[in-house]
């Protein structure tokens, strides 16, 4: 479905649901129209099941945008994932799993009823899939996580959550690429640059993530930092 | 090379352009002046490119002084400006000398006031652009300080003296009415909904920033559920649980996932954002066509526009 949402912007809806095809289908769909060349694309923002078109309305009105896009898209079938070759890299992230780490994850434990380790390992067992890119510069929602160890978020958000903190928000799970306000459950944190001025989002929509745990030994010598103050 | 060397930034002072095309698929907010109408004029004072950089004050306490001589213009919310303690009017170019120095108060009626140098502020390129947004905290991008220089892109060719007519200056008064055009959720609202936010009065909360336009009033009663997230268009109206709008702005996360009745057209977000906490908004529906058209006749005018001689100032055709 196509609409107009705004004097500059159409909103593509390829589904009404979360299913794990989307990302990939959604990438395809962005790197066809980036491919089309069109003069007054300005934007494009991937979500879930959506797909924000930005344009430049100087350039063209909203008749000529849908009608363009309606074109594009029915050259090619977006609708469904058949004969596609997988789409997006396969990145590793290394997390640091511990109380000091992640103040969440003894929370987590007892809401649970699981043992610390076996939400490590639940954790790192699943190949997500990144499905939107927001909040913040280089902030990925990845799904879906293990049902077991899935957990809605603070009732009230945290004032400060230090950058690479890995939290899980129902069945999503992200890092915080910069020290930021945040109400994710934090179960650990990460060494990793997701967001660099110069390259940008390390992660984009369509993308495969596996997290692997590392030590404490192994996160300080990748860079990762502890911070003194204590989470409340 | 002239500049302005600032003793106290005010309130709030940052640099901001036309914004960031092209990046938000990274999270990135598009950033940009928010009040695009005073923020064209005070280019066009100078000749400058459409999307110059230029200062974006908020609410005044700014001072300033001279290195050089340097031309400058000052538009938006009506404050008290002085130079060397001379009261000089805005809307206007002003020639500046050596030393002299610049003092802009506060506002009582409007929030934004807009800085032009010659050729537009020379700051730092950050994805394609010179607007800064701090809430993404990243290096390079922070307010303006004390100490900061404000140099000019271009040395100082000094134009004729210039004043914007009072007809073409953005009517910035004090019932603002919000247009909004029907989209996204629009039709998962109740229609009893729809109906108290078009026909209610609404106040801007203390709660409103660069981000968004938080506004009080009736609130609705049944929002639909949170959907899944989806890209935000600039000037979209969101409705958390409270039932109260929030209209997001230009550093506005890039995607949500509250439901959201429709968008307000980028030129009546220029006038919600020059409001103070208390003012009275009202919502009504607009359409598509209407707003896009008003849009493209705005842009068009502001091209096609020339200075003419009118005694010795120049004013707008």
């Amino acid at each position: 479905m196509i609409e107009p949402v705004s004097e500059d912007a159409v909103l593509i809806t390829l589904a009404e649901a979360i299913d794990d095809t989307l990302p990939a289908r959604i990438a395809r769909l962005s790197q066809s129209l980036r491919d089309a060349k069109l003069p007054w694309l300005q934007d494009l923002i991937p979500s879930y099941a959506t797909l924000l078109v930005v344009y430049d309305p100087m350039l063209a009105d909203f008749r000529d945008v849908t009608s363009r896009l309606k074109t594009i898209m029915s050259t090619e079938d977006f609708q469904t994932d058949i004969k596609q070759p997988p789409t997006g890299k396969l990145v590793e992230l290394p997390v640091y799993y511990s109380i000091e780490s992640g103040p969440d994850l003894a929370w987590l434990a007892a809401e649970t009823g699981l043992d610390m380790l076996d939400i490590i390992r639940r954790h790192t067992a699943i190949e997500y899939r990144v499905h939107a890119l927001g909040f913040a510069p280089g902030f990925a929602f990845m799904g879906e996580v293990d049902p077991a160890i899935a957990k809605p978020r603070k009732q009230t958000p945290r004032k400060q959550v230090p950058a690479g903190s890995v939290g899980i928000a129902n069945r999503q799970t992200a890092v915080y690429p910069q020290a930021s306000p945040g109400g994710w459950q934090i179960i650990g944190c990460c060494p990793t640059t997701l967001f660099d001025p110069d390259t940008l989002s390390l992660l984009r929509v369509g993308d495969r993530v596996r997290f692997c745990a590392i030590s404490r030994q192994d996160f300080l010598a990748a860079g990762g930092k502890l911070t003194e103050t204590r989470l409340p | 090379m002239s500049w302005l060397e600032v003793i106290r930034p005010g309130v709030l002072s940052s640099v901001q352009d036309s914004g960031r095309q092209g990046y938000r698929h990274h999270g990135l907010a598009c950033g940009g002046a928010l009040d695009v109408r005073s923020f064209s004029w005070a280019n066009k004072l100078l000749d400058n490119p459409r999307n110059a950089a230029c200062l974006e004050i908020v609410l005044g306490g700014f001072h300033a002084v001279t290195r050089g001589k340097l031309q400058i213009a000052l538009t938006g919310a009506e404050a008290p400006v002085a130079v060397n303690g001379q009261p000089v009017s805005m809307w206007q170019t002003l020639n500046l000398n050596d030393a002299d120095e610049l003092t802009i108060g506060h506002s009582a009626s409007h929030r934004l006031i807009y800085l032009a140098l010659p050729g537009g502020l020379d700051a730092p390129l950050h994805f394609g652009s010179r607007s800064v947004v701090i809430r993404e905290r990243i290096a390079g991008l922070d307010p303006i300080r004390a100490g900061d220089k404000l140099a000019a892109l271009k040395s100082n060719d000094t134009r004729p003296d210039r004043v914007v007519p009072i007809a073409c200056r953005p009517a910035l008064s004090a019932d603002i009415r919000l247009r909004i055009i029907p989209g996204y959720q629009y039709h998962q609202f109740a229609r009893s909904d729809i109906l108290r936010l078009t026909h209610s009065a609404y106040t801007v909360s203390h709660q409103s920033d660069r981000m968004g336009f938080r506004l009080q009033g009736p609130a609705m009663d049944s929002p639909p559920p949170g959907i899944l997230s989806e890209g935000i268009a600039q000037g979209a109206v969101q409705v958390p649980g409270d039932g109260q709008p929030i209209v997001l702005l230009n550093d506005g996360q890039t995607i949500g996932g509250y439901p959201k009745p429709g968008v307000v057209p980028s030129l009546d977000c220029s006038a919600l954002a020059q409001q103070l906490p208390g003012t009275r908004v009202r919502f009504e529906i607009t359409d598509l066509a209407t707003a896009q058209n008003e849009r493209r006749l705005f842009e068009r005018h502001y091209q096609c526009t020339r200075w003419r001689s009118c005694g010795h100032l120049l004013e707008w055709l």
